[in-house]
Protein backbone atom coordinates (compact mmCIF):
# COMPACT_ATOMS: atom_id res chain seq x y z
CA UNK A 1 0.00 0.00 0.00
CA UNK A 2 1.75 3.12 -1.18
CA UNK A 3 0.78 6.79 -0.91
CA UNK A 4 -1.22 6.60 -4.11
CA UNK A 5 -3.46 3.86 -2.67
CA UNK A 6 -3.95 5.70 0.60
CA UNK A 7 -5.01 8.88 -1.16
CA UNK A 8 -7.29 6.90 -3.44
CA UNK A 9 -9.05 5.21 -0.52
CA UNK A 10 -9.32 8.54 1.29
CA UNK A 11 -11.15 10.16 -1.61
CA UNK A 12 -13.24 7.03 -2.18
CA UNK A 13 -14.24 7.06 1.50
CA UNK A 14 -15.20 10.75 1.36
CA UNK A 15 -17.29 10.16 -1.75
CA UNK A 16 -19.07 7.08 -0.42
CA UNK A 17 -19.69 8.40 3.09
CA UNK A 18 -21.11 11.70 1.89
CA UNK A 19 -23.18 9.97 -0.79
CA UNK A 20 -24.62 7.77 1.96
CA UNK A 21 -25.59 10.87 3.92
CA UNK A 22 -27.18 12.37 0.78
CA UNK A 23 -29.52 9.41 0.51
CA UNK A 24 -30.27 8.82 4.19
CA UNK A 25 -30.39 12.31 5.71
CA UNK A 26 -33.78 13.23 7.17
CA UNK A 27 -33.29 16.92 6.56
CA UNK A 28 -33.14 17.67 2.84
CA UNK A 29 -30.77 20.56 3.39
CA UNK A 30 -28.16 18.22 4.85
CA UNK A 31 -28.53 16.06 1.75
CA UNK A 32 -27.73 19.08 -0.40
CA UNK A 33 -24.75 19.98 1.78
CA UNK A 34 -23.21 16.54 1.76
CA UNK A 35 -23.64 16.37 -2.00
CA UNK A 36 -20.96 19.06 -2.02
CA UNK A 37 -18.48 16.62 -0.46
CA UNK A 38 -19.50 13.86 -2.86
CA UNK A 39 -18.62 16.10 -5.79
CA UNK A 40 -15.37 17.03 -4.07
CA UNK A 41 -14.39 13.41 -3.61
CA UNK A 42 -15.08 12.65 -7.24
CA UNK A 43 -13.02 15.65 -8.35
CA UNK A 44 -10.19 14.33 -6.16
CA UNK A 45 -10.42 10.92 -7.83
CA UNK A 46 -10.22 12.57 -11.24
CA UNK A 47 -7.06 14.43 -10.24
CA UNK A 48 -5.58 11.18 -8.98
CA UNK A 49 -6.25 9.56 -12.35
CA UNK A 50 -4.41 12.37 -14.14
CA UNK A 51 -7.55 14.02 -15.52
CA UNK A 52 -6.92 17.44 -14.00
CA UNK A 53 -9.03 19.23 -16.62
CA UNK A 54 -12.06 17.02 -15.98
CA UNK A 55 -11.64 17.51 -12.23
CA UNK A 56 -11.72 21.29 -12.48
CA UNK A 57 -14.63 21.24 -14.90
CA UNK A 58 -16.44 18.90 -12.50
CA UNK A 59 -16.02 21.49 -9.77
CA UNK A 60 -17.11 24.36 -12.03
CA UNK A 61 -20.18 22.67 -13.47
CA UNK A 62 -21.49 20.54 -10.61
CA UNK A 63 -20.35 22.43 -7.54
CA UNK A 64 -20.41 25.93 -9.01
CA UNK A 65 -23.57 25.54 -11.08
CA UNK A 66 -25.89 22.66 -10.42
CA UNK A 67 -25.49 22.37 -6.65
CA UNK A 68 -25.97 26.12 -6.22
CA UNK A 69 -29.28 25.80 -8.05
CA UNK A 70 -30.32 22.89 -5.81
CA UNK A 71 -29.35 24.85 -2.69
CA UNK A 72 -31.34 27.86 -3.90
CA UNK A 73 -34.37 25.66 -4.32
CA UNK A 74 -33.96 24.14 -0.87
CA UNK A 75 -33.18 27.36 0.97
CA UNK A 76 -35.93 29.47 -0.57
CA UNK A 77 -38.54 26.86 0.32
CA UNK A 78 -37.43 26.50 3.93
CA UNK A 79 -40.71 24.91 4.96
CA UNK A 80 -39.54 21.88 3.04
CA UNK A 81 -37.19 20.95 5.89
CA UNK A 82 -40.05 19.85 8.14
CA UNK A 83 -41.98 17.96 5.47
CA UNK A 84 -41.76 14.17 5.32
CA UNK A 85 -40.34 13.46 1.90
CA UNK A 86 -41.52 9.89 1.71
CA UNK A 87 -44.00 8.50 -0.73
CA UNK A 88 -46.96 6.59 0.66
CA UNK A 89 -47.12 4.00 -2.07
CA UNK A 90 -44.48 1.31 -1.92
CA UNK A 91 -43.92 -0.59 -5.17
CA UNK A 92 -41.98 -3.55 -3.81
CA UNK A 93 -41.78 -5.81 -6.85
CA UNK A 94 -40.80 -3.17 -9.48
CA UNK A 95 -38.27 -1.77 -7.02
CA UNK A 96 -36.66 -5.17 -6.50
CA UNK A 97 -36.60 -5.78 -10.25
CA UNK A 98 -35.06 -2.40 -10.91
CA UNK A 99 -32.37 -2.67 -8.27
CA UNK A 100 -31.60 -6.26 -9.28
CA UNK A 101 -31.11 -5.16 -12.90
CA UNK A 102 -28.93 -2.25 -11.83
CA UNK A 103 -26.92 -4.46 -9.47
CA UNK A 104 -26.45 -7.04 -12.23
CA UNK A 105 -25.07 -4.44 -14.62
CA UNK A 106 -22.79 -3.00 -11.94
CA UNK A 107 -21.48 -6.43 -10.89
CA UNK A 108 -20.82 -7.32 -14.52
CA UNK A 109 -18.82 -4.12 -14.98
CA UNK A 110 -17.07 -4.61 -11.64
CA UNK A 111 -15.89 -8.13 -12.44
CA UNK A 112 -15.21 -7.53 -16.12
CA UNK A 113 -12.90 -4.52 -15.73
CA UNK A 114 -9.17 -4.68 -15.32
CA UNK A 115 -8.80 -2.70 -12.09
CA UNK A 116 -5.06 -2.32 -12.20
CA UNK A 117 -5.01 1.45 -11.91
CA UNK A 118 -1.88 3.39 -11.11
CA UNK A 119 -0.46 6.86 -11.23
CA UNK A 120 -1.51 8.12 -14.64
CA UNK A 121 1.13 8.61 -17.30
CA UNK A 122 0.99 12.34 -17.85
CA UNK A 123 0.86 13.15 -21.55
CA UNK A 124 3.65 15.27 -22.95
CA UNK A 125 1.20 17.99 -23.83
CA UNK A 126 -1.45 19.11 -21.35
CA UNK A 127 -4.69 17.21 -20.85
CA UNK A 128 -6.63 20.24 -22.03
CA UNK A 129 -4.69 20.11 -25.31
CA UNK A 130 -5.31 16.39 -25.79
CA UNK A 131 -9.00 16.74 -24.99
CA UNK A 132 -9.49 19.70 -27.27
CA UNK A 133 -7.65 17.94 -30.08
CA UNK A 134 -9.82 14.82 -29.84
CA UNK A 135 -13.04 16.83 -29.52
CA UNK A 136 -12.35 18.81 -32.68
CA UNK A 137 -11.10 15.91 -34.81
CA UNK A 138 -12.39 12.41 -34.03
CA UNK A 139 -15.50 13.37 -32.08
CA UNK A 140 -16.43 16.63 -33.74
CA UNK A 141 -19.92 15.43 -34.73
CA UNK A 142 -20.80 14.41 -31.17
CA UNK A 143 -19.33 17.65 -29.88
CA UNK A 144 -21.49 19.73 -32.23
CA UNK A 145 -24.59 17.66 -31.49
CA UNK A 146 -24.09 18.22 -27.76
CA UNK A 147 -23.80 21.92 -28.44
CA UNK A 148 -27.13 21.87 -30.29
CA UNK A 149 -28.72 19.85 -27.47
CA UNK A 150 -27.62 22.44 -24.92
CA UNK A 151 -28.91 25.23 -27.16
CA UNK A 152 -32.30 23.51 -27.37
CA UNK A 153 -32.41 23.20 -23.58
CA UNK A 154 -31.53 26.88 -23.26
CA UNK A 155 -34.22 28.00 -25.68
CA UNK A 156 -36.72 25.71 -23.98
CA UNK A 157 -35.94 27.18 -20.57
CA UNK A 158 -36.24 30.71 -21.91
CA UNK A 159 -39.58 29.91 -23.56
CA UNK A 160 -41.05 28.43 -20.39
CA UNK A 161 -39.90 31.40 -18.33
CA UNK A 162 -41.38 33.86 -20.83
CA UNK A 163 -44.81 32.18 -20.88
CA UNK A 164 -45.14 32.51 -17.12
CA UNK A 165 -44.41 36.19 -17.37
CA UNK A 166 -47.22 36.75 -19.89
CA UNK A 167 -49.78 34.89 -17.77
CA UNK A 168 -49.20 36.98 -14.67
CA UNK B 1 17.03 14.34 0.56
CA UNK B 2 16.03 15.86 -2.77
CA UNK B 3 12.39 15.44 -1.80
CA UNK B 4 13.04 17.15 1.54
CA UNK B 5 14.71 20.13 -0.13
CA UNK B 6 11.83 20.49 -2.57
CA UNK B 7 9.30 20.29 0.25
CA UNK B 8 11.32 22.87 2.17
CA UNK B 9 11.31 25.27 -0.78
CA UNK B 10 7.56 24.80 -1.27
CA UNK B 11 6.94 25.37 2.43
CA UNK B 12 9.09 28.50 2.45
CA UNK B 13 7.21 29.89 -0.53
CA UNK B 14 3.85 29.16 1.11
CA UNK B 15 4.95 30.82 4.35
CA UNK B 16 6.23 33.91 2.57
CA UNK B 17 3.10 34.25 0.42
CA UNK B 18 0.70 33.77 3.34
CA UNK B 19 2.60 36.21 5.55
CA UNK B 20 2.78 38.83 2.83
CA UNK B 21 -0.89 38.35 2.09
CA UNK B 22 -2.03 38.65 5.70
CA UNK B 23 0.06 41.76 6.18
CA UNK B 24 -1.22 43.23 2.92
CA UNK B 25 -4.79 42.51 3.93
CA UNK B 26 -4.46 44.27 7.27
CA UNK B 27 -2.70 47.24 5.72
CA UNK B 28 -5.19 47.35 2.86
CA UNK B 29 -7.86 48.08 5.47
CA UNK B 30 -5.66 50.84 6.85
CA UNK B 31 -5.04 52.30 3.39
CA UNK B 32 -8.71 52.05 2.53
CA UNK B 33 -9.51 54.18 5.56
CA UNK B 34 -6.65 56.59 4.86
CA UNK B 35 -7.53 57.02 1.18
CA UNK B 36 -11.22 57.40 1.93
CA UNK B 37 -10.35 60.06 4.49
CA UNK B 38 -8.17 61.79 1.94
CA UNK B 39 -10.96 61.70 -0.67
CA UNK B 40 -13.50 63.03 1.83
CA UNK B 41 -11.12 65.64 3.21
CA UNK B 42 -10.80 64.01 6.68
CA UNK B 43 -7.78 62.82 8.62
CA UNK B 44 -8.53 59.12 8.98
CA UNK B 45 -7.02 56.91 11.70
CA UNK B 46 -4.12 58.79 13.30
CA UNK B 47 -4.05 57.81 16.99
CA UNK B 48 -2.42 54.37 17.21
CA UNK B 49 1.22 54.51 16.20
CA UNK B 50 2.83 56.76 13.63
CA UNK B 51 -0.02 58.32 11.60
CA UNK B 52 -2.21 55.45 12.81
CA UNK B 53 0.10 52.81 11.36
CA UNK B 54 -0.69 50.32 14.15
CA UNK B 55 -4.45 50.69 13.70
CA UNK B 56 -4.89 47.30 11.90
CA UNK B 57 -3.41 45.45 14.90
CA UNK B 58 -5.60 47.38 17.32
CA UNK B 59 -8.62 46.38 15.23
CA UNK B 60 -7.62 42.71 15.22
CA UNK B 61 -7.21 42.65 19.00
CA UNK B 62 -10.54 44.40 19.44
CA UNK B 63 -12.28 41.77 17.29
CA UNK B 64 -10.49 38.89 19.03
CA UNK B 65 -11.57 40.08 22.47
CA UNK B 66 -15.23 40.54 21.55
CA UNK B 67 -17.87 38.02 22.52
CA UNK B 68 -18.82 35.53 19.85
CA UNK B 69 -22.62 35.54 19.56
CA UNK B 70 -24.50 32.84 17.69
CA UNK B 71 -28.23 33.51 17.24
CA UNK B 72 -30.45 30.97 19.00
CA UNK B 73 -32.26 29.89 15.84
CA UNK B 74 -29.11 29.62 13.78
CA UNK B 75 -27.79 26.35 12.43
CA UNK B 76 -24.69 26.23 14.66
CA UNK B 77 -22.49 23.94 12.57
CA UNK B 78 -23.02 25.70 9.25
CA UNK B 79 -22.94 29.09 10.92
CA UNK B 80 -19.38 28.39 12.08
CA UNK B 81 -18.39 26.64 8.86
CA UNK B 82 -19.29 29.50 6.51
CA UNK B 83 -16.46 31.96 7.37
CA UNK B 84 -13.94 29.14 7.05
CA UNK B 85 -15.16 28.24 3.57
CA UNK B 86 -14.88 31.88 2.53
CA UNK B 87 -11.37 32.19 3.93
CA UNK B 88 -10.25 28.85 2.47
CA UNK B 89 -11.38 29.87 -1.00
CA UNK B 90 -9.68 33.26 -0.78
CA UNK B 91 -6.34 31.85 0.30
CA UNK B 92 -6.33 28.73 -1.88
CA UNK B 93 -6.80 30.82 -5.01
CA UNK B 94 -3.46 32.49 -4.53
CA UNK B 95 -1.62 29.20 -5.14
CA UNK B 96 -1.50 29.55 -8.92
CA UNK B 97 -0.69 33.23 -9.35
CA UNK B 98 2.88 33.80 -10.55
CA UNK B 99 4.62 36.77 -8.98
CA UNK B 100 7.97 36.59 -10.74
CA UNK B 101 10.07 34.75 -13.33
CA UNK B 102 12.10 31.60 -12.64
CA UNK B 103 15.16 32.46 -10.55
CA UNK B 104 18.35 30.51 -9.99
CA UNK B 105 19.39 30.18 -6.35
CA UNK B 106 22.21 27.90 -5.11
CA UNK B 107 22.25 26.06 -8.44
CA UNK B 108 18.58 25.21 -8.60
CA UNK B 109 15.75 26.84 -10.49
CA UNK B 110 12.95 28.17 -8.36
CA UNK B 111 9.65 29.24 -9.80
CA UNK B 112 8.15 32.31 -8.24
CA UNK B 113 4.66 30.87 -8.03
CA UNK B 114 3.37 28.40 -5.44
CA UNK B 115 2.19 25.93 -8.10
CA UNK B 116 2.72 26.13 -11.83
CA UNK B 117 -0.42 24.24 -12.83
CA UNK B 118 -1.34 23.52 -16.42
CA UNK B 119 -4.95 24.49 -15.84
CA UNK B 120 -4.27 27.32 -13.40
CA UNK B 121 -6.80 29.72 -14.90
CA UNK B 122 -9.59 27.15 -14.67
CA UNK B 123 -8.53 26.41 -11.09
CA UNK B 124 -9.12 30.04 -10.19
CA UNK B 125 -12.54 30.01 -11.88
CA UNK B 126 -13.51 26.80 -10.07
CA UNK B 127 -12.50 28.21 -6.69
CA UNK B 128 -14.35 31.45 -7.39
CA UNK B 129 -17.51 29.46 -7.96
CA UNK B 130 -16.89 27.79 -4.58
CA UNK B 131 -16.80 31.23 -2.97
CA UNK B 132 -20.56 31.45 -3.46
CA UNK B 133 -21.01 28.74 -0.82
CA UNK B 134 -19.45 30.70 2.01
CA UNK B 135 -21.86 33.59 1.50
CA UNK B 136 -24.92 31.42 0.86
CA UNK B 137 -24.25 29.22 3.91
CA UNK B 138 -23.67 32.30 6.07
CA UNK B 139 -26.90 33.87 4.88
CA UNK B 140 -29.02 30.78 5.30
CA UNK B 141 -27.64 29.45 8.57
CA UNK B 142 -28.03 32.73 10.48
CA UNK B 143 -31.79 32.24 10.62
CA UNK B 144 -32.47 35.88 9.84
CA UNK B 145 -34.29 37.28 6.83
CA UNK B 146 -31.74 40.03 6.26
CA UNK B 147 -28.92 37.52 6.16
CA UNK B 148 -30.84 35.18 3.86
CA UNK B 149 -31.69 37.98 1.43
CA UNK B 150 -28.10 39.21 1.47
CA UNK B 151 -26.75 35.72 0.89
CA UNK B 152 -29.10 35.03 -1.99
CA UNK B 153 -28.43 38.39 -3.58
CA UNK B 154 -24.72 37.85 -3.43
CA UNK B 155 -24.88 34.37 -4.93
CA UNK B 156 -27.11 35.55 -7.78
CA UNK B 157 -24.76 38.44 -8.39
CA UNK B 158 -21.66 36.25 -8.34
CA UNK B 159 -23.15 33.64 -10.66
CA UNK B 160 -24.23 36.32 -13.13
CA UNK B 161 -20.90 38.05 -13.28
CA UNK B 162 -18.94 34.80 -13.40
CA UNK B 163 -20.26 34.38 -16.96
CA UNK B 164 -18.81 37.61 -18.30
CA UNK B 165 -15.64 37.07 -16.29
CA UNK B 166 -15.22 33.61 -17.82
CA UNK B 167 -15.67 34.97 -21.32
CA UNK B 168 -13.22 37.82 -20.84
CA UNK B 169 -10.69 35.27 -19.55
CA UNK B 170 -11.42 33.09 -22.61
CA UNK B 171 -10.13 35.90 -24.84
CA UNK B 172 -6.80 35.85 -23.00
CA UNK B 173 -6.58 32.05 -23.22
CA UNK B 174 -7.27 32.19 -26.96
CA UNK B 175 -4.39 34.58 -27.48
CA UNK B 176 -1.83 32.86 -25.27
CA UNK B 177 -2.90 29.32 -26.27
CA UNK B 178 -2.41 28.11 -22.72
CA UNK B 179 -4.27 27.76 -19.44
CA UNK B 180 -1.01 28.15 -17.48
CA UNK B 181 -0.77 31.53 -15.73
CA UNK B 182 3.03 31.49 -16.22
CA UNK B 183 2.63 31.03 -20.01
CA UNK B 184 -0.02 33.74 -20.15
CA UNK B 185 2.37 36.17 -18.48
CA UNK B 186 5.20 35.17 -20.80
CA UNK B 187 2.98 35.72 -23.84
CA UNK B 188 2.59 39.38 -22.89
CA UNK B 189 6.20 40.27 -23.59
CA UNK B 190 7.13 43.93 -24.03
CA UNK B 191 4.02 45.99 -24.57
CA UNK B 192 1.91 43.08 -25.83
CA UNK B 193 -0.27 43.52 -22.75
CA UNK B 194 -3.73 42.10 -23.15
CA UNK B 195 -5.24 45.32 -21.80
CA UNK B 196 -3.89 47.09 -24.90
CA UNK B 197 -4.74 44.32 -27.38
CA UNK B 198 -8.25 43.61 -26.10
CA UNK B 199 -9.47 46.71 -24.26
CA UNK B 200 -13.11 45.56 -24.19
CA UNK B 201 -12.12 42.41 -22.34
CA UNK B 202 -10.15 44.50 -19.87
CA UNK B 203 -13.20 46.63 -19.10
CA UNK B 204 -15.47 43.62 -18.65
CA UNK B 205 -13.03 41.80 -16.38
CA UNK B 206 -12.52 44.85 -14.16
CA UNK B 207 -16.27 45.38 -13.80
CA UNK B 208 -16.81 41.66 -13.14
CA UNK B 209 -14.04 41.70 -10.55
CA UNK B 210 -15.84 44.48 -8.70
CA UNK B 211 -19.03 42.42 -8.72
CA UNK B 212 -17.27 39.20 -7.71
CA UNK B 213 -15.56 40.82 -4.73
CA UNK B 214 -18.83 42.51 -3.67
CA UNK B 215 -17.22 45.92 -3.68
CA UNK B 216 -19.00 49.19 -4.22
CA UNK B 217 -20.66 50.07 -6.67
CA UNK B 218 -21.83 46.44 -6.50
CA UNK B 219 -21.85 45.80 -2.74
CA UNK B 220 -25.57 44.95 -2.68
CA UNK B 221 -25.11 41.83 -0.50
CA UNK B 222 -24.42 44.14 2.42
CA UNK B 223 -26.41 47.22 1.40
CA UNK B 224 -26.84 48.88 4.81
CA UNK B 225 -30.07 50.84 4.16
CA UNK B 226 -32.09 47.79 3.11
CA UNK B 227 -30.33 44.74 4.50
CA UNK B 228 -28.57 45.95 7.68
CA UNK B 229 -25.30 44.04 7.15
CA UNK B 230 -26.36 41.48 4.58
CA UNK B 231 -25.06 37.95 4.96
CA UNK B 232 -22.86 38.82 7.95
CA UNK B 233 -25.55 40.62 9.98
CA UNK B 234 -25.55 37.85 12.60
CA UNK B 235 -21.79 37.41 12.80
CA UNK B 236 -19.62 38.88 15.51
CA UNK B 237 -16.11 38.69 16.90
CA UNK B 238 -13.55 36.67 14.94
CA UNK B 239 -16.10 35.10 12.62
CA UNK B 240 -17.04 38.54 11.36
CA UNK B 241 -13.35 39.31 11.08
CA UNK B 242 -13.06 36.20 8.89
CA UNK B 243 -15.52 37.62 6.37
CA UNK B 244 -13.86 41.00 6.59
CA UNK B 245 -10.45 39.44 5.98
CA UNK B 246 -11.80 37.37 3.09
CA UNK B 247 -13.26 40.44 1.40
CA UNK B 248 -9.88 42.14 1.34
CA UNK B 249 -8.07 38.93 0.41
CA UNK B 250 -10.49 38.60 -2.50
CA UNK B 251 -9.63 42.12 -3.56
CA UNK B 252 -5.95 41.21 -3.59
CA UNK B 253 -6.65 38.09 -5.64
CA UNK B 254 -8.86 39.97 -8.09
CA UNK B 255 -6.17 42.59 -8.62
CA UNK B 256 -3.49 39.90 -8.97
CA UNK B 257 -5.62 38.11 -11.57
CA UNK B 258 -6.24 41.32 -13.51
CA UNK B 259 -2.50 42.06 -13.48
CA UNK B 260 -1.60 38.49 -14.50
CA UNK B 261 -4.15 38.18 -17.28
CA UNK B 262 -4.32 41.70 -18.67
CA UNK B 263 -1.47 43.87 -17.44
CA UNK B 264 1.51 41.69 -18.27
CA UNK B 265 1.92 40.03 -14.86
CA UNK B 266 5.48 40.43 -13.61
CA UNK B 267 6.75 41.62 -17.02
CA UNK B 268 8.56 44.94 -17.10
CA UNK B 269 8.62 46.08 -20.75
CA UNK B 270 11.91 45.11 -22.45
CA UNK B 271 13.87 44.73 -19.20
CA UNK B 272 16.10 42.02 -20.68
CA UNK B 273 17.40 44.59 -23.20
CA UNK B 274 18.80 46.80 -20.42
CA UNK B 275 21.71 44.45 -19.77
CA UNK B 276 21.12 44.16 -16.01
CA UNK B 277 22.25 41.20 -13.91
CA UNK B 278 19.98 38.20 -13.46
CA UNK B 279 19.08 38.91 -9.83
CA UNK B 280 18.39 42.58 -10.41
CA UNK B 281 16.13 41.80 -13.37
CA UNK B 282 14.13 39.30 -11.32
CA UNK B 283 13.90 41.79 -8.45
CA UNK B 284 12.60 44.55 -10.71
CA UNK B 285 10.09 42.14 -12.22
CA UNK B 286 8.73 41.09 -8.83
CA UNK B 287 8.58 44.74 -7.81
CA UNK B 288 6.75 45.69 -10.99
CA UNK B 289 4.20 42.96 -10.26
CA UNK B 290 3.65 44.35 -6.77
CA UNK B 291 3.48 47.92 -8.08
CA UNK B 292 0.87 47.01 -10.70
CA UNK B 293 -1.14 45.22 -8.03
CA UNK B 294 -0.94 48.21 -5.73
CA UNK B 295 -2.19 50.49 -8.51
CA UNK B 296 -5.14 48.22 -9.25
CA UNK B 297 -5.93 48.05 -5.52
CA UNK B 298 -5.79 51.84 -5.31
CA UNK B 299 -8.24 51.94 -8.23
CA UNK B 300 -10.57 49.60 -6.32
CA UNK B 301 -10.57 51.90 -3.29
CA UNK B 302 -10.82 55.04 -5.39
CA UNK B 303 -13.94 53.74 -7.14
CA UNK B 304 -15.51 52.73 -3.84
CA UNK B 305 -15.37 56.25 -2.47
CA UNK B 306 -16.41 57.97 -5.70
CA UNK B 307 -19.38 56.08 -7.14
CA UNK B 308 -22.76 55.45 -5.49
CA UNK B 309 -24.32 51.99 -5.22
CA UNK B 310 -26.29 50.45 -8.09
CA UNK B 311 -29.87 49.33 -7.67
CA UNK B 312 -30.36 45.57 -7.85
CA UNK B 313 -32.20 45.50 -11.20
CA UNK B 314 -29.62 47.89 -12.63
CA UNK B 315 -26.90 45.53 -11.48
CA UNK B 316 -28.52 42.53 -13.16
CA UNK B 317 -29.24 44.50 -16.34
CA UNK B 318 -25.65 45.66 -16.48
CA UNK B 319 -24.40 42.14 -15.96
CA UNK B 320 -26.54 40.32 -18.50
CA UNK B 321 -27.38 42.97 -21.09
CA UNK B 322 -24.17 44.98 -21.21
CA UNK B 323 -21.20 43.09 -19.79
CA UNK B 324 -22.09 39.66 -21.19
CA UNK B 325 -22.54 40.82 -24.84
CA UNK B 326 -19.41 42.96 -24.51
CA UNK B 327 -17.36 39.99 -23.34
CA UNK B 328 -18.68 37.94 -26.29
CA UNK B 329 -17.75 40.80 -28.61
CA UNK B 330 -14.26 40.73 -27.11
CA UNK B 331 -13.98 37.00 -27.87
CA UNK B 332 -14.91 37.63 -31.52
CA UNK B 333 -12.43 40.52 -31.65
CA UNK B 334 -9.60 38.30 -30.40
CA UNK B 335 -10.55 35.52 -32.82
CA UNK B 336 -10.56 38.02 -35.71
CA UNK B 337 -7.15 39.35 -34.63
CA UNK B 338 -5.75 35.84 -34.63
CA UNK B 339 -7.26 35.11 -38.06
CA UNK B 340 -5.98 38.32 -39.65
CA UNK B 341 -2.56 38.75 -38.09
CA UNK B 342 -1.78 35.12 -37.38
CA UNK B 343 -0.48 35.91 -33.89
Amino acid sequence: MNIYDIVFYLFAAITLASAFVVVTARNIIYSAFSLLFTFFGIAGLYVLLGADFIAVVQLMVYVGGILVLILFGVMLTNKITSVQIKTGTLQVIPAILGTALMAGVLIKIFTGTNWHSQMAQYPTKTTAYALGHILLTDYVLIFELLGILLLIALIGAATIARKEEKAS
Amino acid sequence: MELLIQAGIALAKILIVITVMLLTVSYLVYFERKISAWIQNRRGPNRVGWYGALQPFADVFKLLLKEDIVPSNANKFIHSLAPFITLFVSFATYAVIPFGPDIKLFGRTIQLALADVNIGVLYVLALTSLGVYGLTFAGWSSGSKYSLLGGIRSSAQMISYEVSMGFSIAGVILLSESLRPMAIVESQYGFMWNALIQPIGFITIVVSAFAETNRLPFDLPEAEPELVGGYHTEYSSMKFAGFFLAEYANMIIASAMIVTLYLGGWQFPYIDKFGLSMGLTAGIQVLSFLLKMALVLFFFIWVRWSIPRFRYDQLMNLGWKVMFPLSLLNLIWVAALIMIFNI
